[in-house]
């Protein structure tokens, strides 16, 4: 369990003068920072919010490679940072391997040289996987003896990954690795990213201010703007909350754990199992037994006032509607419905709603016009 | 064109004094330049401007400060006579130590420019993966600045083979002891028919700035490469 309480106020440009010249110094004129959440323990806790909302600031504390004014990080009992107690870890000793943006591999080492930096001043007693099996994990064994100037942008941020990971970190900090990478890389470095999560069996903490990330990464989400936390939680249940920014996205939509019940190979379809039903897909890579994240997107889902017949879905389950949200647009509305113990949201128009004379407790039929997968 | 025994012991000295110089200057004015460029603290600018004084005063006050510090009735030279037995005024060892007073400033602003110019995440990213302050310095900042090290100690290599003011203040022009290559060729056109040793000097003094000129050029390149900047 990672424990994250922050309080800081960045000086305002007069008393920074002389100090701190650097541009991104420049910009946190007077920006205060009041936050505290929890991450977990094994997975991917993600901070997610826009530029200059105070995440990276966050990973910095937790780093070591800012001094908060107040605060306080614990790490599974093991305290890195408390103010009141007057603790302070150097960044050496917390080990948080970081992931930065910019890579930053040391030009004048190897790859290897490189990877093996964080590994050879690793305590004796940390555990973790070893040189050959992270080089295979992320695909680096032709880049070994090559120095970083001649590295692509992804295959930079790879090495970058290893070289946390092998130091054999207690916390493994993430602070928008993808965000300088163009989309061809991103999509080549992403999948390396999941696997890193399924293997390294860490605490992650990630930030980013890109949706795909979340959707195909996060575990737990964390909500920041303007150096507060507006709102904490599993991506499941954030999804649901349509006060938030995240339900302005067009995606926006039920999330749920989902896992592959069967396949049908004559007719092409998967069936999927959630705690409340079954939906049939269209044939799934995926073996049975697996587990899967799906979106049900609120533009995917209608609603029915009676079982509808001749529908080309066959997703139609019955759902009781719970509760009526605003959406974005003021001429629709969100629909909140249960499927057994499951909630999705259905996002039609105000106009149904009256037509439909939909309200709390109604029994009404989910039509699922679309499933999505976040992470097969 | 051949150089006379007399000629020889001047350029050898020149190269002696020049590399002597180098060795005393070079690890406090790295120490300097870190304080400068890394350093908070009250006084900088001031300290700043003291480091660069060798470089706008002139050489023969630099000379005759060292005179009143290190003669042998000096605060510092009559200890180092009275406790060591060593006399810096008229020697060898004399003449270094002028140039290296000169030199200092030069190593100090290309080691600062190189640190200046060092991407501070590196060194973050080598501390968040376990590495001390002494192992950064010396794995991480130290390989970094090294091309302004180089640059620092071949231009002040370079312009202690010519430091005359400094030199024949406080060490005196004495042919074996303390007579450089400036001093030698001052010499030569001092006395009569002294025009062709003069001319001779120059061109050895002319030949040994290109080769080390040339010399750095290489070192440079060599060094981005291994940095990984090519």
């Amino acid at each position: 369990m990672l424990q994250v309480a922050l309080r800081h106020r960045f000086p305002s440009a007069s008393r920074a003068a002389g100090r701190d010249s650097s541009p991104r110094a420049a910009n946190r004129d007077g920006f205060a920072l009041d936050v505290a959440f929890e991450g977990l323990a094994d997975g991917v806790t993600m901070l997610f919010g826009p530029s200059g909302c105070g995440k990276s600031t966050i990973l910095a504390a937790v780093a070591g490679l800012l001094r908060p004014q107040h605060g306080r990080v614990a790490l599974g009992g093991r305290v890195l940072l408390d103010t009141a107690a007057g603790t302070w870890l150097p960044p050496e000793q917390r080990r948080c391997g970081v992931v930065f943006q910019d890579a930053r591999l040391f030009p004048h080492l190897s790859v290897a040289t490189n990877l093996r930096y964080g590994l050879r001043r690793a305590p004796a007693d940390a555990t973790g996987p070893g040189f050959e099996e992270v080089v295979a994990l992320l695909g680096l064994d032709d880049l070994l003896d090559r120095r970083p100037a001649r590295l692509s942008g992804g295959e930079k941020q790879r090495v970058a990954l290893g070289r946390a990971l092998l130091s054999r970190p207690a916390l493994l900090l993430m602070d928008e690795p993808l965000a300088a990478l163009d989309g061809g890389r991103r999509a080549e470095v992403l999948p390396f990213l999941a696997r890193l999560r399924d293997v390294a069996r860490l605490p992650i903490l990630y930030v980013t201010h890109a949706l795909d990330e979340v959707d195909a990464l996060a575990d737990h989400l964390v909500l920041l703007q303007a150096g507060k936390v507006l709102a904490a939680g599993s991506v499941e249940a954030l999804a649901l909350r349509t006060d938030l920014p995240l339900a302005a996205r067009r995606d926006a939509g039920a999330v749920l754990a989902a896992s592959v019940v069967s396949h049908d190979l004559a007719r092409g379809l998967t069936r999927l199992g959630f705690a409340g039903g079954h939906l049939l897909v269209p044939l799934r890579p995926e073996p049975p037994g697996s587990q899967a994240r799906v979106r049900l997107r609120a533009r995917d889902v209608a609603v029915a006032t009676q079982q509808p017949q001749g529908l080309s879905t066959q997703n139609v389950l019955p759902a009781e509607v719970v509760g009526l949200g605003a959406a974005p647009t003021p001429h629709e509305a969100f629909v909140r419905l249960r499927i057994g113990p499951t909630e999705v949201l259905s996002r039609i128009t105000r106009d149904s709603v009256e037509r439909l004379a939909l309200t709390p407790g109604m029994q009404v039929w989910a039509v699922l016009k679309a499933v999505t997968f976040d992470r097969g | 064109m051949t150089l006379s025994p007399e000629e020889w012991q001047a350029v050898v000295l020149s190269l002696s004094v020049a590399g002597r110089s180098v060795l005393l200057s070079l690890l406090p004015a790295i120490g300097m330049a870190w304080l400068l460029a890394r350093g908070r603290f009250p006084g900088r600018t001031l300290l700043d401007a003291c480091v660069h004084l060798p470089l706008v005063v002139p050489p023969v006050v630099v000379g005759w400060g060292l005179l009143m510090l290190f003669g042998i009735q000096g605060p510092i030279g009559g200890l180092l006579q009275s406790w060591f037995g060593v006399r810096l005024v008229f020697t060898t060892e004399g003449a270094a130590l002028a140039t290296a007073v000169m030199s200092f400033p030069l190593i100090v602003r290309a080691v600062r420019l190189s640190l200046e110019g060092l991407d501070a995440g590196y060194e973050a990213a080598a501390q968040t993966l376990g590495a001390g302050p002494l192992d950064r310095f010396l794995t991480i900042t130290l390989p970094l600045m090294s091309p302004g090290i180089l640059a620092g100690t071949v231009t002040a290599f370079a312009a202690g083979l010519g430091e005359f003011g400094a030199v024949i203040t406080f060490a005196s022009n004495i042919p074996g002891e303390t007579q450089t290559l400036p001093l030698a060729i001052y010499s030569a056109t001092q006395t009569p028919g002294g025009e062709w040793v003069a001319a001779r000097l120059a061109l050895v003094s002319f030949s040994l700035a290109i080769a080390g000129l040339l010399l750095a050029e290489v070192l440079s390149r060599r060094m981005q490469r291994l940095l990984g900047r090519v």
